[in-house]
C-alpha cells in the first residue's frame, strides 16, 4: 500500500515537473543585498517587472508564460556561479549576470552548456566577436564603445582637437574598471591627449588621495568607470574640490540617480554615457502601472519606475523577450530551448517601428545583431544631471564609436582568446 | 615655500583627517575589547545599523514596512514627515542602548567564560544578523544622510595657504574638507568625554576595574552584566558617530559596514586596549597611506592605500606585537 502511494506521488510530481518545464525559464542573477544592493535592486525590479507585465497582459510570450527564477548573488562571483549551476537545469534560456566578474566565469561554462549569456554593456568586450564567442552577446554596446563615444563627445566639446589636453580615468580597480584602458590608450595615440590613470580600490569609500591628485594635476576632463559607493564618493569629492561637473563623464554604470542624489546641488551638470532613454515618459509605463504596480505584482514598491537602472533592467528584459519571439518565429515552436534562444539572439532585429509598437518609442537605437557581431549597434548618447529638477536628460543624439580603433582591438583580443582556448572561429 | 612642499603638507593634513575617520571606527572596537576581551566583528555593521536607524527616524520611515506590506498586502512606508536631527539622534542612541541590552541578554550572557574564539564567532553571527535585520527594518536602498554638518573644501583655508607659496609659482591653495575638520573636532570631544567618564565617574572606574581584572572586579561587587550593557551601549553611540560621519560622505548603504576593514590596521598598530592608541594609530595609518600613495603610488599603478595600511601594521607587529599602546601580555608557565 505504502509502495503504491509512493508510486502515485512520484508519477504526480513528475507530471507537475513536466508542466513547469513548458514555461519559458528566465533566471535572474540579482543582488538585493550586499554593498552594491542599491543599484542591483533597481535593475532587478525593472528586469522582473517587464516579464510580469508580459505574463499579466499578454499571457507570456507567444502564448507561453515566463517562469522567472531570481537568485541572489550579492555581486559575489562565487555566489553568481552557484546561482548559475543551481538554475541551469531548470531549462534556463538566457543569463544576464549583471557583473563582469561573474560573466568572465560563466563564459566557458555557459558555452559548454549551450546557454547564451547576455552581458548588456558589460563583461568581456571582445565577446562582441560572434565568430569566437558563439554564446555570449553584449549588445547594444560594449565598454570600448562607451570609452570611444565619451572621447568623441570630448572632441566635440574641444572643437575636434585634443592635442595637449589631459584626460584622467578614475576607475574601479578590478577587471571591470580596467576594461577601457587599452581603448583610451589607443585613442590617446590617435588624438594626442595625455591619459592619467587613477585607480580606486573596492569599495571606494575613501578616495581622498585620488581627488587630491586630480586637484593638483587639473586634468581637462575626468572619466569614471565606477560602480556602487565608488560613484557617489567620487562625485562628492569632485564637487568638494569644485571640479567642473560638465567635464566629469561617467560610463553607463556610473550614471544612475543613486550616484548623484546623495551629492545634492554639487552634482549638478555631471554627465554620463547612456545606452537607452531616461525617465518614464513612455506608453509602456502606462501598462506597467495598470497591470503590474496597481495589481500589486511589482518586484519592488514601484518607486523606482523610470530611474536609470530600472529602465536598464527593463531594457534588458525587453531585449530578452524580443529574442524569445525571434527564436519562436525561427524555430516554429513556442516552447523554445536555450540553443534556439541563442539563435534568436543572433537574429535579433529591433527597429524604431518595433520599439514604438512595444510602447518604447525612441527608447534606444535600432538593434541588428549578426553572427559575426554580437555587440551591435555600439551606440551611446550623453546624459546630464539637473540637480534642480532631479532629472537626467539626453543632451546628444545616439552616436557611434570609433570603429577603426574599437574593432581592431576586438579582433586582436578575441583572436588571443581563441588561441588560448583552442577555439576555431565560426564561419559567419 | 615651493608648491611641491605645500602639496606634501596638504597630503599629510588630509592623511591626519582621514586617520581621524578611521579612529572613529576603531574606538568602538577598543571599548568592547578593553572591557570584555571580545573582538567585536560586528562593529562596522553597528555603524551601518545606527546610521540606517537615524535616517529612518529622520525621514519618518516605518520599520519593517516592506515585510508588513508583503504579509498583509498593505502599502505603508512612512508615518509622517519625520523628525528633527536632535530628536532622531537621541532616539537612535536609545535604540543602540536597547540593542546593547539585547546583546547581553541573548548572546553574551550565555557564552560568558567561553574561549575568546567562541565570543569572536558569536560577534560574526551578530554581524550577519544585524545586517539582515537592518535590511528588513529599513530596506537596502541608498539613503541620503544630512545632519547639518558642513562639507566641501574650505575657501578660507585655500585663500590663506595660497599666499604661502614662493613668488613665481602657481598654487591653488591647500585643500581641506570641512566634514573632516568637523569629524576631527567630534573625535577630540568624544575621546575627552570618554576619558573623563572613565576617570571621574563611579561607572567609569568600574569599567576600568573590569578591564583590569574581571575576577577581582566581581569580588568587590561589580556586576559584569551591567558593565557589558554599558560598554556595548557606549560602543553603539561611537558607532553612531562613525556612521554619521561616513554616511554623510557617501550616503547610507550597506557598503558602510566595510569601513571596519579600515579600522583593523589601526587596531593592530595602536593596540586593542588603548583609546589614545586608536587615535594615534589612526593618525599614523592615515598619514602613512596617503604619503605612500602620493610618493610611491604613481610608480606602482596607484590604489595602494588598502594594502599599505596592513603592511604598515604588520611592520609594527614585528617590533611591538601588542601595538604601540597595547598591554603587554606575559603568560607564565
Amino acid at each position: 500500500m505504502k509502495f503504491a502511494k509512493l508510486l502515485v506521488s512520484l508519477v504526480l510530481s513528475m507530471s507537475v515537473t513536466g508542466v513547469a518545464y513548458s514555461d519559458l525559464v528566465i533566471p535572474s542573477l540579482e543582488y538585493r543585498t550586499g554593498p552594491y544592493a542599491p543599484n542591483g535592486i533597481h535593475f532587478a525590479d525593472g528586469y522582473a517587472d517587464y516579464f510580469t507585465l508580459l505574463n499579466e497582459r499578454d499571457g507570456g510570450i507567444g502564448g507561453v508564460p515566463v517562469r522567472f527564477l531570481p537568485c541572489e548573488t550579492a555581486y559575489n562571483t562565487e555566489k553568481g556561479v552557484e546561482c548559475y549551476e543551481s538554475t541551469k537545469g531548470e531549462g534556463s534560456l538566457v543569463y544576464q549576470p549583471l557583473s563582469t566578474g561573474i560573466t568572465y566565469q560563466l563564459i566557458p561554462k555557459a558555452t559548454a552548456d549551450g546557454i547564451p549569456i547576455h552581458s548588456m554593456g558589460y563583461g568581456r568586450t571582445s565577446a562582441a566577436n560572434g565568430k569566437v564567442f558563439s554564446h555570449v552577446f553584449n549588445y547594444p554596446g560594449t565598454y570600448w564603445d562607451a570609452a570611444s563615444i565619451i572621447v568623441k563627445h570630448i572632441l566635440d566639446q574641444e572643437g575636434g582637437d585634443l592635442n595637449g589636453k589631459t584626460i584622467a580615468l578614475v576607475y574601479h580597480n578590478s577587471a571591470y574598471g580596467k576594461e577601457p584602458i587599452r581603448t583610451l590608450e589607443k585613442l590617446s595615440e590617435k588624438h594626442g591627449y595625455n591619459l592619467t590613470l587613477i585607480a580606486v580600490d573596492h569599495p571606494g569609500q575613501e578616495q581622498k588621495s585620488q581627488w587630491l591628485q586630480i586637484r593638483r594635476e587639473r586634468p581637462d576632463y575626468v572619466m569614471m568607470w565606477g560602480w556602487g559607493v565608488m560613484n557617489q564618493v567620487a562625485i562628492q569629492e569632485a564637487a568638494n574640490i569644485r571640479y567642473p561637473m560638465e567635464n566629469f563623464i561617467g560610463v553607463w554604470w556610473s550614471a544612475s540617480e543613486n550616484d548623484v542624489i546623495p551629492v545634492g546641488e554639487g552634482a549638478h551638470g555631471y554627465k554620463a554615457i547612456a545606452m537607452h532613454g531616461v525617465g518614464d515618459d513612455y506608453p509602456l509605463y502606462d501598462d506597467m502601472r495598470k497591470y503590474v504596480l496597481d495589481a500589486g505584482k511589482a518586484a519592488g514598491d514601484g518607486s523606482n519606475l523610470g530611474k536609470v537602472l530600472y529602465n536598464r533592467g527593463l531594457y534588458a528584459a525587453m531585449l530578452a523577450a524580443e529574442a524569445i519571439r525571434t527564436a519562436q518565429e525561427l524555430s516554429g515552436e513556442s516552447d523554445i530551448t536555450s540553443e534556439q534562444m541563442r539563435d534568436g539572439m543572433e537574429a535579433l532585429s529591433i527597429d524604431e517601428a518595433r520599439l514604438s509598437e512595444l510602447g518604447l518609442p525612441n527608447f534606444g537605437p535600432p538593434i541588428q545583431v549578426t553572427c559575426e557581431n554580437h555587440g551591435r549597434p555600439g551606440l551611446g548618447a550623453i546624459q546630464q544631471w539637473d540637480a534642480n529638477t532631479a532629472n537626467w536628460s539626453l543632451i546628444t543624439d545616439f552616436t557611434g564609436a570609433d570603429r577603426e580603433v574599437v574593432d581592431a582591438l576586438i579582433a586582436e583580443d578575441s583572436a588571443a582568446y581563441a588561441a588560448e582556448n583552442n577555439i576555431t572561429p565560426r564561419n559567419c | 615655500m615651493t608648491p611641491d612642499f605645500l602639496n606634501t603638507i596638504e597630503v599629510i593634513l588630509n592623511g591626519l583627517m582621514a586617520g581621524v575617520m578611521y579612529s572613529l571606527v576603531a574606538l568602538g572596537f577598543v571599548l568592547i575589547f578593553k572591557a570584555s576581551g571580545i573582538f567585536n566583528y560586528a562593529q562596522g555593521v553597528m555603524a551601518l545599523f545606527a546610521a540606517l536607524t537615524l535616517v529612518g527616524f529622520q525621514t519618518g520611515q516605518i520599520p519593517f514596512a516592506h515585510l508588513v506590506n508583503e504579509i498583509f498586502g498593505t502599502q505603508i512606508h512612512h508615518w509622517g514627515p519625520g523628525m528633527n536631527n536632535l530628536l532622531a539622534i537621541l532616539l537612535t542612541i536609545l535604540v543602540m542602548i536597547v540593542f546593547a541590552w539585547l546583546v547581553e541578554k541573548l548572546v553574551l550572557q550565555h557564552i560568558v567564560n567561553q574561549e575568546p574564539i567562541i565570543l569572536f564567532m558569536a560577534t560574526i553571527g551578530l554581524a550577519f544578523f544585524m545586517e539582515g535585520i537592518g535590511d528588513l527594518m529599513w530596506g537596502a536602498d541608498l539613503k541620503t544622510l544630512d545632519v547639518g554638518i558642513p562639507s566641501g573644501g574650505s575657501f578660507w583655508w585655500e585663500d590663506v595657504t595660497r599666499t604661502w607659496v614662493s613668488e613665481g609659482h602657481e598654487y591653488y591653495g591647500m585643500y581641506i574638507d570641512l566634514l573632516d575638520v568637523w569629524a576631527a573636532g567630534i573625535a577630540v570631544l568624544l575621546v575627552t568625554v570618554l576619558t573623563l567618564f572613565s576617570q571621574y565617574t563611579k561607572t567609569g572606574r568600574a569599567l576600568r576595574a573590569v578591564a583590569d581584572d574581571h575576577q577581582a572586579a566581581l569580588t568587590v561587587g561589580i556586576s559584569l552584566r551591567s558593565i557589558w550593557v554599558i560598554v556595548w551601549s557606549i560602543a553603539g553611540i561611537v558607532a553612531l558617530v562613525a556612521g554619521i560621519m561616513w554616511g554623510s560622505k557617501s550616503g547610507v548603504q550597506f557598503s558602510l559596514s566595510l569601513i571596519a576593514l579600515k579600522a583593523l590596521p589601526v587596531l593592530i598598530l595602536g593596540g586593542f586596549t588603548s583609546i589614545p592608541g586608536a587615535i594615534i594609530g589612526g593618525l599614523i595609518i592615515g598619514v602613512g597611506e596617503k604619503l605612500f600613495e602620493f610618493w610611491i603610488g604613481p610608480l606602482v599603478g596607484g590604489a595602494t592605500e588598502n594594502w599599505f595600511a596592513y603592511v604598515l601594521a604588520l611592520f609594527f607587529l614585528m617590533f611591538r606585537p601588542q601595538g604601540l599602546f597595547g598591554e603587554r601580555i606575559i603568560e607564565r608557565v
